[in-house]
């Protein structure tokens, strides 16, 4: 299985580069990708630099144009479709309609594949963008089971990229607006979820509160841990109890199940977190590189190791891991 | 321009859901939609009695189309679609591409729901070739992106081969999972969530620890707490050619709701008294929580 890998920068790319990816996802400086997050990303001319220095190893460079294209900003998304075929990137990764029909009447040559914001579950879904717009590959939503995924890639029209290990979405990615409810911003409209220059931190009577917009997420006592104010993460009230009404803050492990995904014939297993440090994806890549190798040398005897689990869970969200909706009982 | 009825968002009872569409077939309101778009594990109603119930409410002259589920994980689901498709004696509203994919192969026309993404005019044009003849905006678009997107679709030529209908009215549904959040509320397992969310006739309510209502928790679904109100943009809405509004329905009221719709399109002049539990941030591109006075200067104005 391909190792797929996030880079916010090209020392972040240096890192995945250098510690076994397979491919490197990117994305440009600004709403056209998933994460536009600010001093995050690659300008036109980086992304020359970027897809060299992966060339020059071997490396695969995809780049990310992800998010809903609308009407006033259509010439961003064009102009980003159009740079990612110049320098040949080798996948153009898009989720909304418009901007894979484009890529596919405009650059017939361009190799595409379906963003996980694209929120296709099942192999009818598949067919369409496979009929449509040609696609070669789809990333899965986080939201479905082991099981689910089984039966999604025995009928699969393209090849599966599944979600291996990061931030866990805890709604179908692309049909979320929980955070443009707030804020005016979402994932699908501006590549942002719970978008930091909404966030307010302020040490209060009652603790330290974080605010999303002026609401409250969360409130810390002294000794808990605080987390970013991603919203569906926060603590609210349901009918007088307080709790993670939606979701606690966990991250996505899924290492374990390396012989089941390689099993169900998933291609490719991703890395999230564009937006994480250079030091993050040199620790989970190369991780992800060892593991994958260990079961690529020996499939039979499978076993996670004990050195593998601490440099993941340094820089997991949250205290534990899990493995997500691929276990059945977390749904 | 007309109202549309669009379908239960929540679990009621079989006989709850009958004596409802009964009673809409006494309102005024155009075109109902029904069915499970929700949660797959919801059979109060089965497939076949969903399909019995829509010929039985076309006969009344209305419109009646069958939706389909936004969220399919599981083969059993992909089945259950396709029976719906195949066997529909009405249009079906397509929530999520599957249902497009399964359309468009049979050349039949259909309704795109507002969860299959269609954020601009190129997206709208594709969806309108492969035999789609009403979308609904997505709920989180703008009035502007709205305006925006019609006069491109003229511009491109296929502007009056495809209705536009809004979600005008009601609980916005803003997420789909996996995850069940009330059984995650009453600490019960998805597998056994012993169908909880039927004692919940229009959701449980989501409060921040300062008490402000966020959102409303319907199984799978997490709505807007507040109920999004386009009754004050009924007039702007008629001069950008919007064909249908939609009223969600809710557990309480939603004839009457119909009737101030259905007098707003009329012209008449009418009170229009939005609660503070009220929103139409998301019209103006603001927070969809907001609630904008239509008189505040810079209202309309803005981009998407």
């Amino acid at each position: 299985m391909d190792l797929v890998c996030p880079a916010g920068s090209l020392p972040a790319l240096k890192k995945a580069v250098d510690n076994g990816a397979s491919a490197v996802y990117v994305g440009f400086k600004d709403e056209t990708n998933a994460r536009h997050f600010s001093g995050l990303n690659f300008k036109e001319a980086k992304v020359q630099s970027a897809v060299d220095y992966a060339r020059s190893k071997g490396v695969k460079l995809y780049i990310a144009v992800n998010t809903y294209s609308q009407p006033d900003g259509w010439d961003k998304w064009q102009k980003a479709v159009d740079v990612a075929a110049g320098i040949e990137a080798d996948a153009l990764i898009c989720a909304d309609m418009g901007v894979l029909d484009y890529a596919t009447q405009k650059h017939p040559n361009l190799n595409l594949h379906l963003s996980v914001q694209g929120s296709s579950t099942n192999s009818e879904s598949l067919s369409f963008y496979k009929n449509n717009f040609n696609i070669k590959r789809a990333v899965l939503p986080r939201v479905l089971s082991l099981k689910q995924v089984a039966q999604v890639a025995k009928k699969s029209p393209v090849e599966l990229e599944v979600f291996a290990f990061g931030s866990l979405c805890i709604m179908a990615e692309g049909r979320c607006y929980l955070s443009s409810y707030l804020t005016d911003q979402s994932p699908n409209t501006c590549g942002a979820c719970s978008p930091a220059n909404f966030v307010r931190w302020e040490e209060t009577d009652e603790g330290l509160e974080s605010r999303l917009n002026e609401v409250l997420i969360d409130r810390y006592q002294e000794g808990e841990k605080a987390g970013y104010p991603t919203l569906c993460k926060g603590r609210f009230e349901v009918e007088g109890r307080v709790y993670n009404a939606l979701e606690e803050p966990t991250s996505l492990n899924t290492i374990e199940l390396i012989p089941d995904l390689h099993e169900i014939g998933i291609k490719a297993v991703k890395i999230e977190g564009r937006q994480r440090s250079p030091a993050y994806v040199e620790q989970v890549v190369s991780v992800w590189r060892k593991a994958l190798d260990s079961y690529a040398r020996d499939p039979e005897n499978f076993k996670v190791k004990p050195q593998w689990a601490k440099p993941l869970a340094n820089v997991s969200e949250g205290s534990q891991t899990t493995l997500g909706a691929y276990t059945r009982a977390w749904q | 321009m007309k109202v549309s009825l669009g379908p239960v968002l929540f679990f009621w009872p079989k006989q709850r859901v009958y004596d409802f569409y009964e009673q809409m077939l006494q309102t005024s309101v155009d075109t109902i939609y029904l069915g499970e778009t929700v949660c797959s594990k919801r059979r109060e109603l089965k497939t076949a009695e969903w399909i019995e119930l829509a010929s039985h409410l076309a006969e009344s002259g209305k419109e009646v189309v069958l939706s389909s589920l936004a969220l399919l994980m599981a083969d059993s689901e992909l089945s259950s679609l396709r029976t719906l498709c195949n066997n529909a004696p009405v249009k079906i509203e397509a929530n999520d591409i599957s249902a497009v994919q399964l359309m468009s192969e049979k050349k039949l026309p259909f309704v795109c729901g507002p969860s299959t993404n269609i954020y601009n005019a190129r997206t709208l044009r594709l969806m309108q070739k492969n035999g789609a003849m009403r979308w609904v905006m997505p709920v989180e678009l703008s009035g502007h992106c709205l305006n925006t997107i019609l006069k491109e679709a003229d511009d491109l030529g296929f502007g009056n081969k495809i209705e536009t209908e809004v979600f005008s009215y009601g609980h916005l549904p803003l997420a789909y999972s996996a995850r069940c959040f009330t059984a995650r509320y009453l600490d019960l397992p998805k597998d056994d969530c012993r169908f909880s969310c039927i004692d919940y006739p229009e959701g449980v309510e989501v409060r921040s620890q300062e008490q402000q209502a966020l959102f409303n928790i319907n199984g799978t679904q997490t709505q807007s707490s507040s109920v999004y109100n386009l009754l004050g943009q009924v007039a702007e809405m008629q001069k950008m050619g919007v064909d249908i509004l939609r009223i969600s329905p809710r557990a309480e009221d939603t004839a009457s709701i119909i009737e101030r719709f259905k007098s707003a399109i009329k012209g008449e002049s009418q009170e229009i008294s939005l609660s503070n539990s009220a929103c139409n941030g998301y019209w103006y591109a603001k927070p969809g929580m907001d609630l904008i006075a239509e008189n505040q200067p810079d209202a309309g104005q803005l981009s998407c």
